[in-house]
């Protein structure tokens, strides 16, 4: 391996600029994970408000705190703030972060483009949200846009979709930017096949932005056009078809759902590792499994639908898709337990994020598997049992990894080791209290309790008192998050550049912190 | 202060969870079984893959806390090294593929029967509305029968923000009344059509083991078959609007006897209703009658005191509309109004209700205009 260090005397320009300038013009690929992580943890919080009164309305039965259109602006918002502004910047924080340092390169291969992808989304995000204060409030009609409810909002719609298009290009950018550099700018000797999970993950998640954010694209632009320009592609009244706004939708959207999730896989598929200190089982099986949860994705978008009224060989053929999902995701959950299995664990947060990890969204797998059931899913479609579903993946799912994945490399970004205590006492109370927050919404779904309403029958109120109490202490625990981050960045014990034990990979060889400029010179990869 | 009274309301809440929660339920935990046969196998297979699901995260979690347990390095564990395994890459492929093929059998048995629409007894046809649902029989013994069912007015009182009711009067049925209920005979195959008049709704009575989309231009089509007389209730599925939560759905299965005596009774009144229509009504009765029907199907748009929620919902109170030609005004009411929110009212109202509704918007919240009659809105039609 080569020096990683590359602070020539004569290359002044090289640091980073001073004060706020060094964040707005930034074409380093560390600034650029920074601001995105950065953006990403506010994100998360503005959404995680939103959260908040969701389950302090649906706190008690009655109306108590908000009106029902502010509340379905909530939840709307919600999903669109953590979906758009908190999961996938993240992850694309972490990619700018790591990707180079894994394969050994020096930065991303398009750093303006970089620059411009991440400052894109404080703009959009500020039209978002400043739809709450135009006439006729924030969007309302669910993330999912339908029209032609969605074409019933007020002043803020061309607003709305103006925000969802510039987080859009914001993503397309900064996919091509992943692809261009992982098949680029790997260093002599990195293999396809021998580069780190994440990568790969990242790489197949980059191709399932590019082709699916432009169809989001479309779908908003004629929405757009309905509203304004007099064209009716969703009106049936001008020949239209409302249910073909949903297929397009759903053709970005579940591999949205993917795109949300295969980063997280390379994650855990880095850290399970580590620590059982025995190197991953089935690699190119991972490999594979990635690729075929990837193509599935583009054909599996109705079981989002089922209730349309779909003609009867449609809802078969979509069923037995959806069902088939089930196999390379079992073949990725498998070969973690065996990467565990006769391994020397020891379980430090990050490994504790990870565990969590496997155990919750496999959990999220079987609700995804009994939805998957077309005629079952007649009964839990639009309910809460749908709600516990997908917030097992993406809360235990999604976010738990960008946790795991924050203390496993905020050593190595800062050079601290974070407080191990305070570590683990953040995920056993988010832990606990993420499943008394989920787990009664699939009794309250099963029940009869549809989504996404603001007021229920008297005979729901038990399982909302319970799974509100868990929302507010998990909502609550997560500032432990962030003061942990703060006090990692302010100083602790030193971390060493290994940091961990059994870690492995081009980036464990740098400093750490890594100093600004790495892989300078291409390090050899046997 | 209003602000500070909610924050102490909740405060309340929370220590008194667990006083109003007695007539709650913590014993909901699973699907219901149903009443129809369509309800008892979509139940079954539930279960099936519920159990599939605990079986496979008995063996998966069993390995991986077996594994947590022993494989510490806490307890002198020494890593293995070996990380592949053709034989168990293969194994775990194929044996979830077994099990996904033969839950795919069941699911696509029930899944036929539950599309078979033909040889019903009888049609009903179902329009969303935003937020009622609208009930047409069209043909059986019932034909001609048609009505619109809305949340209770009790209930829809109790459900405004800080309304302060004692929800418990209604047990278990909060949210869950209806004006109109749906009535069905039992034994009977019982085809649905379902569309809407603006939105997306989706039908959905839990006990009937499916709910069904309601979408503006389509018709979709379901059916059921219940044995046993009873009263089945559920609520719309698909996020519809402001009052989304507030639309629900009440089926009374009644034994063929007495369903006949109650489509006798719908008959009387529609005839009644027919021949109210003719004759000339007094202010007075069209101003009582209009201040129920605006309750029942403006005032969750355009307010109570009429003056809406601009600018989705706009006033009426002071309307240039409102207060001007009748011609106009009772054209925007039954046609509705391209673009927004305002629906067409022509299949929604009779004559009388319609009629009503336009003197009380004429001459309520301030506004003063000329008195409509049922015939006027007949000869707008």
């Amino acid at each position: 391996m080569s020096t990683a260090t590359a602070t020539h005397d004569d290359h002044h320009d090289h640091g980073p600029a001073k004060g706020l300038m060094r964040w707005v013009t930034t074409t380093n690929h560390k600034d650029i994970g920074t601001l995105y992580l950065l953006f990403a943890l506010v994100m998360f919080f503005v959404g995680g408000a939103m959260a908040m009164v969701i389950r302090a309305e649906l706190f008690q039965p009655g109306l108590q705190v908000v009106d029902p259109q502010f509340f379905n602006s909530m939840t709307t918002v919600h999903a669109l703030v953590m979906i758009f502004g908190a999961v996938m910047p993240a992850f694309t924080g972490l990619a700018n972060w790591l990707i180079p340092m894994m394969i050994g390169a020096p930065d991303m291969a398009l750093p303006r483009m970089n620059n411009f992808s991440f400052w894109i989304l404080p703009f959009a995000f500020s039209l978002l949200l400043s739809t709450f204060f135009m006439a006729g409030g924030g969007p309302a009609a669910g993330w999912t846009l339908y029209p032609p409810l969605s074409l019933q909002m007020g002043d803020g719609f061309p607003f709305m979709i103006f925000a969802i298009h510039l987080a859009g290009i914001s993503s397309i950018m900064g996919s091509i930017n992943i692809v261009v550099t992982i098949l680029n700018m790997r260093a002599p000797g990195m293999t396809l096949m021998k580069m780190p999970l994440f990568v790969w993950t990242w790489l197949i998640t980059a191709y399932l932005l590019i082709a699916t954010m432009p169809v989001l694209a479309g779908a908003v632009t004629m929405l757009l056009t309905d509203k304004f320009a007099g064209t009716s592609f969703f009106s049936a009244a001008g020949g239209g078809d409302p249910v073909m706004y949903q297929h397009i939708f759903w053709f970005f959207g579940h591999p949205e759902v993917y795109i949300l999730i295969l980063p997280a896989f390379g994650i855990i598929s880095a850290i399970v590792p580590t620590f059982a200190r025995k190197p991953l089982f089935g690699y190119s099986s991972m490999v594979y499994a990635t690729a075929s949860i990837a193509f599935l994705s583009f054909i599996v978008w109705a079981h989002h639908m089922f209730t349309v009224g779909m003609p009867v060989v449609g809802e078969l053929f979509f069923m037995y898709a959806t069902m088939m999902i089930a196999v390379p995701t079992g073949v990725k959950v498998f070969n973690w337990v065996s990467t565990m299995w006769k391994g020397a664990m020891t379980f430090e947060t990050p490994m504790l994020f990870a565990v969590g990890f496997i155990m919750m969204f496999t959990i999220g797998g079987f609700s995804g598997l009994m939805l998957a059931i077309a005629p079952a899913d007649f009964q839990y479609h639009d309910t809460y049992f749908v709600v516990a579903h997908f917030h097992y993946v993406l809360v235990t799912g999604a976010i738990y990894s960008i946790m795991a994945a924050t203390y496993y490399w905020l050593p190595k970004w800062t050079g601290n080791m974070y407080d191990e205590k305070l570590g683990k006492l953040h995920f056993w109370i988010s832990t606990v209290s993420v499943n008394v927050l989920f787990f009664p919404q699939h009794f309250l779904g099963l029940a009869g309790m549809p989504r996404r309403i603001p007021d229920y029958s008297v005979q729901f109120t038990d399982w909302n008192v319970v799974s509100s109490i868990g929302g507010f202490v998990f909502g609550v625990s997560q500032l432990m998050f962030v003061w942990i981050i703060v006090k990692a960045i302010r100083g602790g014990e030193k971390a060493s550049d290994q940091v961990w034990e059994g870690a492995d990979g081009l980036e464990w060889t740098l400093p750490s912190p890594p100093p600004y400029h790495t892989f300078t010179e291409a390090p050899q990869v046997k | 202060m209003r602000k500070l009274r909610e924050l102490a309301g909740l405060a309340s809440a929370f220590l008194g969870a667990t006083v109003t929660t007695a007539q709650a339920d913590y014993g909901l935990l699973n699907m219901r079984v149903g009443v129809t046969e369509t309800s008892k196998s979509v139940y079954e297979l539930h279960m099936i893959i519920f159990w599939v699901c605990c079986a496979i995260g008995v063996v998966v979690f069993g390995a991986m806390i077996w594994s947590m347990i022993h494989h510490r390095k806490s307890k002198g564990a020494v890593a293995a090294q070996f990380h592949e395994s053709t034989t168990m890459e293969i194994l775990w492929t194929v044996v979830p593929i077994v099990i996904l093929v033969s839950m795919a059998i069941p699911a696509t048995t029930t899944l036929l029967a539950m599309e078979d629409t033909s040889n019903a007894d009888m049609t009903i046809k179902v329009t969303g509305l935003q937020w009622k649902w609208k009930y047409d029989y069209v043909d059986g013994e019932a034909a001609g029968v048609s009505f619109v069912s809305s949340l209770h007015p009790k209930h829809n009182e109790a459900r405004l923000l800080g309304a302060d009711v004692d929800l418990s009067q209604f047990g278990d049925q909060y949210l869950l009344d209806v004006d109109n209920p749906l009535v069905i005979p039992t034994g009977q195959k019982v085809r649905f059509l379902l569309t809407a008049a603006d939105v997306i709704h989706a039908w959905w009575v839990p006990d009937l083991g499916w709910k069904k989309d309601a979408i503006p231009g389509f018709v979709n089509e379901a059916w059921t078959k219940v044995d046993e007389p009873g009263v089945y209730r559920g609520q719309c599925a698909e996020l519809c609007g402001k009052d989304h939560g507030f639309m629900p759905i009440v089926v009374i299965a009644k034994a063929p006897e007495d369903y006949a005596k109650w489509v006798s009774e719908q008959q009387a009144s529609i005839a009644a209703a027919n021949a109210s229509a003719d004759r000339e009504w007094t202010m007075d009765e069209l101003m009582a009658k209009g201040e129920q029907v605006y309750t029942t199907s403006c005032a969750a748009c355009h307010q109570a005191n009429g003056q809406g929620l601009p600018p989705t919902f706009p006033a009426i109170a002071g309307s240039a509309i409102a207060t001007g030609e009748p011609d106009a005004h009772i054209g925007l009411v039954l046609n509705g109004k391209a673009g927004t929110a305002m629906a067409a009212y022509r299949d929604v109202l009779n004559d009388v209700d319609l009629a009503a509704v336009l003197t009380y918007q004429r001459n309520a919240f301030g506004n003063s205009a000329s008195a409509i009659q049922p015939a006027a809105v007949k000869a707008a039609r």
